[in-house]
């Protein structure tokens, strides 16, 4: 569905995105994560056509995105970070223009408008001013234009970002529920969602791709680097690492002193893995590849 | 062809869902309404040749708020989408740059001729209580109406370039007011200098907004007017074209 070959944006001497490959197959969710500045948005931009690529090349369905621009965005749903809106449209209106501006035959507009309002759970806001909904409202607005022309690929940049918890749970449910239809390939920094949405996840970082695999796989890729990294807050370190010590899979653990925190070193014992009892999650991974501290 | 129609409704509702769009409706109608009576009282005056047409179209009264109106018009159209990130939802829907930028254009121009359309009542009014002829020969009225369209193609394009050139619709206001005063004034070069044939003269009489209506009104019908602001008017809308595709190299 994706196709990405030695992608690269410079704004001026900046290296925004620094020749990045990777493929994205029909049907996968795919997540992109990164810190800030590392890059997502931008490679999003070219994909969805926004701009143009300084060199390399990218396809969505089969089009390249900036030679056959046109073809290559009636395949694609974008959602752009913050989620820009016609805050003087009602929900409804809204999205029956941009559902016909993106091809929508007249005669089919009100059936395909009423199933994304049920689908984002908009039917009860659908006469109301996009100018007077909430942040969750308008996030679900932005993806019911994402999807309102029934593209094969969804782009959707940081769709939780801002939301209350219940929110982003709507929001997850959502896109959950979109998979079905629509491949999928967002960006985030919060790590918890990559693991709940994505079948693959690229790690991107400064303009370049530091991983690419399965949550799982990555998680796994972590155990053969032999030690975990653990920061806390915890009143008395030396007690700390001796509770540690005792868990069965742990072989050693030193400790230092970081400001207040505590960065604990966490050997493994041979053939075993710590994590699950230190419920360590992807948060770490993203610290080691892209070497950013953690607090 | 469809999806300039689609994006002209959305620019024309758009015009309309904003307060200043009735401000400016409003204050239009009374400074031409005002404009309309002061052309009654100058023909009450028994001045003598000139018709209810050129009186109010060759008025201080009607070139203060035809000037004004355009950066009111054209000052939201792309410096709101840029401001607001619509640009980016805009340009990333399989639409062309140009099929947008051909689509606000017009959605202004149609919002300019609904200014001017009750103008076209007045004179009919003034006909029916009177008794006199507005104008002398249907050729006034093309002529005026006609220059009124081909200024109006113009200043339009001047402020759609504006707006397209920042994010910002208060630097787009300036901007298209700036030129399009600075073009007025230079048109009226050409009452101060004295002297026929001296290329500036000619010069500035060929540019000269004031004259080509003065000329128009009368039903005086000249093609260099025509053949002028019909091609400036597409230069400068090449440029928003291209002013307008830049956001992709920029951003």
């Amino acid at each position: 569905m994706i196709k990405v070959e030695k992608l690269t944006k410079r704004f001026g001497g900046f290296t925004a995105v620094d020749g990045i490959d990777f493929e994205v197959q029909k049907g996968e969710i795919v997540g992109f994560l990164g810190p800030n500045g590392a890059g997502k948005s931008t490679t999003m931009r070219m994909l969805s056509g926004f701009l143009p690529p300084t060199s390399g090349r990218a396809e969505v369905a089969g089009f390249d995105v900036f030679a056959d621009s046109l073809h290559a965005r009636e395949h694609i749903g974008y959602m752009p970070e913050n989620v820009p809106l016609y805050t003087d449209m009602r929900v409804s209106e809204f999205l029956r223009y941009r559902a016909a501006l993106k091809g929508i035959p007249g005669r089919r507009l009100t059936e395909r408008v009423g199933d994304v309002l049920e689908l984002c759970g908009l039917k009860d806001v659908e006469k109301k001013l996009i100018g007077n909904l909430s942040k969750g409202y308008r996030q679900r607005v932005g993806l019911a234009d994402a999807m309102s022309h029934e593209p094969d690929l969804l782009i959707l940049d940081e769709p939780t970002i801002g939301l209350d918890p219940n929110q982003i749970r709507l929001v997850r449910d959502l896109i959950r529920n979109l998979r079905r239809h629509h491949t999928i390939l967002l960006s985030t920094h919060i790590l918890p969602e990559v693991e709940m949405l994505c079948s693959r996840v690229i790690i991107i970082n400064k303009g370049r791709i530091e991983a690419l695999d399965t949550p799982q796989n990555l998680r796994a890729h972590l155990g053969q680097a032999g030690y975990i990294l653990f920061d806390a807050v915890v009143s008395d370190a030396r007690t700390a690492a001796s509770t540690l010590r005792t868990l069965e899979s742990v072989q050693s653990v030193s400790h230092r002193a970081d400001g207040d925190w505590t960065v604990f070193t966490i050997h493994a014992a041979p053939g075993m893995d710590p994590r699950e009892s230190l419920s360590v999650s992807l948060e770490q991974v993203f610290a080691e590849v892209t070497g950013a501290e953690e607090n | 062809m469809r999806k300039f129609l689609i994006l002209l409704g959305r620019e024309v509702s758009s015009a309309f869902h904003q307060p200043l769009a009735y401000v400016v409706l409003f204050f239009f109608l009374i400074v031409t309404g005002f404009n309309f009576q002061a052309g009654v009282t100058l023909l009450n005056t028994g001045a003598g040749t000139v018709t209810m047409v050129q009186a109010f179209f060759n008025t201080v009264y009607f070139w203060f708020p035809f000037v004004l109106v355009f950066p009111l018009i054209t000052m939201r159209v792309f410096a709101e989408e840029a401001k607001m990130g619509t640009i980016e939802t805009l340009m990333t829907a399989p639409v062309r740059d140009i099929q947008v930028v051909l689509a606000k254009y017009a959605g202004c121009l149609f919002f300019y001729f609904i200014l001017w359309a009750p103008s076209l009542v007045y004179f009919l009014v003034f006909q029916e209580i009177t008794g006199v002829k507005a104008a002398e020969a249907v050729g006034s009225y093309l002529g005026a109406y006609g220059m009124l369209v081909l200024m109006g193609l113009l200043f339009t394009a001047i402020g759609c370039l504006a707006s397209a050139l920042t994010d910002n619709q208060i630097v787009a206001a300036i901007i298209s007011f700036a030129a399009i005063l600075g073009f007025f004034f230079l048109g009226l070069l050409s009452f101060l200098l004295p002297s026929t044939g001296t290329f500036l003269r000619e010069l500035t009489y060929y540019l000269s907004p004031v004259e080509h209506m003065m000329d128009f009104s009368q039903g005086l019908f000249d093609t260099r007017p025509v053949v002028f602001y019909i091609s400036s008017s597409l230069l400068l809308l090449f440029a928003t074209y291209h002013v307008f595709q830049y956001r992709r190299w920029k951003s």
